[in-house]
């Protein structure tokens, strides 16, 4: 290992004040922040950027300490000296999305118009948003292409996304457990986890940033009902079986009795910590929203039509979220617009979470894709 | 992950490797499908400088690819050619694959679809050594090329190199080339040869077009 490159923790940048950011939902936003970190250095010709995308309850702390739960960054597997996403070779930029809750401008934050949080106040964004105030940034930062757009889960969506709206600013793009469409599972997940917390009285409308109450119960509950979907039937059975929670006995009550029960509640309570409920409901009907099938006349080729990007998908065996057969989907469509694509199906029981854990199999495939990349780009002889 | 992965070609490339890429102008754009490890598509990028892509069935054989810098995706040739577009490819390869599919002759329409040419490799099987085995043994031949037993072959359409002909011509699809291979590497044409190129072959390979 060599000595850390320079990476700077979380900088806030003010964006889109001379030309304001305009929404799907016709809204415009005057000027927003937008809150990321970077590891690496940048090269002379600005051509190593790697934009990391985050998931729906993600933030730009991919490889430095969350500053509210103090636990490492959540892609610290991937980001580093000599790791996949190289920081001795790379400039990894990560930003938190449009109507997160970490620095990027989201519910949470003031609506200029009131002096007051946005709450319910705040516009419906979209994936297409997110990625534009996105772009934004690149221009900010005079990166005229990322080397490389990666994400997983809505950041799959998001890299789907920058490359069929911006395909020349996207050399290469590795969507991971992903698809081009919200499924009605999904959408049923998602409202699920939306209706807890609006039915937490806590919630209060959303309107809830001057009281010195939030929804906290309501969020935990979506949270846990979600990140059941993030696992698999095998990998819960493998963790926790039916085995009991510091007891020998059934309690004949409602307390965690069970591992996996203690395990999701501890699941929800973290999560509400570093989470805003407002910003969750956005989020979430953000995904719901994403649809680049329809976005082009019912054609997903069509999204990637004369493409130089190169692709890489990554799905996994046991991801029952977004499943082989929706990233597939993805694979064909880009076969149909002549791309270069590249396509992996991991083996793994972990589910969907899997992009987030160590999984072997997922490195060198990306590993091998960026390599092969950055010689075509001239960044590797 | 600091050192790259090195790709490791193994030490002789196989003989009807070598062939097809005699067959393959450089710089062309081709797809291998049923591509394996990827070490043809390697090979053609190192000595044709191609603009590779390859489809492949097994996981194993897609992960390594990737891994290696391939375009490779995961796909069944019976299924998954459909959605190439038309004359997309200057060559489709079907590398000892043409016996495994389903519907070989669906696959090799594909191929002509989608590549300008089709490159076709595939075991004879009435080369005399899988003759004499029937004959003689009464069961079904194994020999050094075939040599998986046939309860886990994933060979599940034989034909021999009289079948193939026959076949193209059938389908209207112009021979371009057509190179008959030995047991000992050496390589035959038809059109000296004749019939025993069915008899002597083991291995046969078609370069094909569609007819104007």
């Amino acid at each position: 290992m060599s000595i850390s490159p320079p990476h700077s923790d979380n900088q806030t940048v003010i964006l889109g004040r001379e030309t304001p950011l305009k929404l799907d939902c016709g809204v415009t936003l005057d000027a927003i922040s937008m809150a990321y970190c970077t590891y690496g250095t940048l090269n002379a010709d600005k051509s190593n950027a790697i934009l990391i995308c985050h998931a729906l309850t993600g933030d730009q702390f991919a490889a430095s300490r969350q500053p509210v739960t103090g636990k490492n960054g959540w892609w610290e597997m991937m980001i580093g000296p000599g790791k996949v996403l190289d920081t001795d070779r790379y400039f990894i930029v990560c930003s938190n999305v449009l109507g997160g809750c970490m620095g990027t401008t989201g519910p949470g934050d003031i609506d200029p118009k009131t002096s007051k949080p946005y709450g319910l106040n705040f516009p419906i964004i979209t994936i297409g948003d997110m990625v534009r105030a996105q772009a934004m940034l690149q221009d900010h930062l005079g990166i005229k292409s990322w080397f490389s757009v990666i994400g997983g889960s809505m950041g799959g969506m998001q890299t789907l996304q920058w490359a069929s709206a911006y395909p020349e600013r996207v050399f290469s793009a590795i969507p991971i457990a992903c698809a081009a469409r919200h499924s009605a599972q999904n959408i049923a997940f998602h409202e699920v986890g939306r209706q807890a917390v609006m039915a937490d009285p806590n919630w209060q409308g959303g309107d809830y940033y001057a009281s010195d109450k939030r929804p906290t119960a309501g969020l935990a509950v979506a949270r846990m009902a979600a990140h059941v979907t993030y696992l698999s039937e095998a990998a819960l059975h493998r963790k926790f079986g039916r085995n009991l929670q510091d007891r020998d006995n059934l309690t004949y009550g409602f307390d965690a009795d069970f591992q996996v029960e203690s395990y999701l509640r501890y699941q929800g309570i973290n999560f509400v910590d570093r989470f805003d409920a407002n910003s969750y409901l956005y989020i979430t009907r953000a995904m719901d929203y994403f649809d680049l099938v329809e976005d082009h006349g019912g054609s997903l080729a069509s999204a990637f039509e004369g493409t130089k990007t190169r692709f890489c998908i990554v799905s996994f065996t046991s991801d029952w979220l977004f499943p082989t057969s929706e990233n597939k989907e993805i694979v064909h469509a880009l076969i149909a617009a002549a791309a270069n694509v590249s396509f992996v199906e991991v083996e793994t029981d972990k589910g969907h979470d899997a992009f987030l854990l160590d999984t072997p199999e997922m490195f060198k495939t990306i590993d091998g894709f960026l390599q092969s990349s950055a010689k075509s780009r001239g960044l590797i002889a | 992950m600091n050192d790259p992965i090195k790709f490791v070609p193994k030490r002789d490339i196989r003989v009807d490797w070598q062939l097809i890429a005699d067959m393959i102008e450089p710089g062309s754009r081709v797809l291998d499908v049923g591509c394996d490890d990827g070490q043809l598509l390697a090979h053609l990028a190192e000595t044709k400088n191609v603009e590779g892509r390859g489809l492949e069935l097994s996981q194993h054989g897609v992960n390594i690819c990737v891994a290696n810098g391939l375009s490779v995706v995961q796909g069944n040739a019976d299924t998954d050619l459909v959605y190439y577009p038309d004359d997309s490819f200057d060559y489709a390869i079907l590398s000892k694959t043409l016996q495994t599919t389903h519907q070989p002759h669906v696959v090799l329409e594909q191929l002509l679809r989608i590549g300008r040419r089709a490159i076709v490799s595939f075991p004879n099987f009435a080369y005399w050594r899988c003759r004499t085995y029937l004959a003689f043994q009464g069961r079904m031949p194994m020999t050094n090329s075939l040599d998986i037993p046939w309860y886990e072959t994933p060979n599940i359409h034989f034909c021999t190199l009289t079948d193939f002909t026959a076949l193209c011509e059938e389908m209207d699809v112009k021979i371009e080339q057509s190179v008959i291979v030995k047991a000992s590497g050496k390589v035959m044409t038809r059109s000296t040869y004749g019939a025993f190129a069915n008899f002597f072959g083991s291995d046969c390979i078609f370069m094909l077009s569609k007819k104007d």
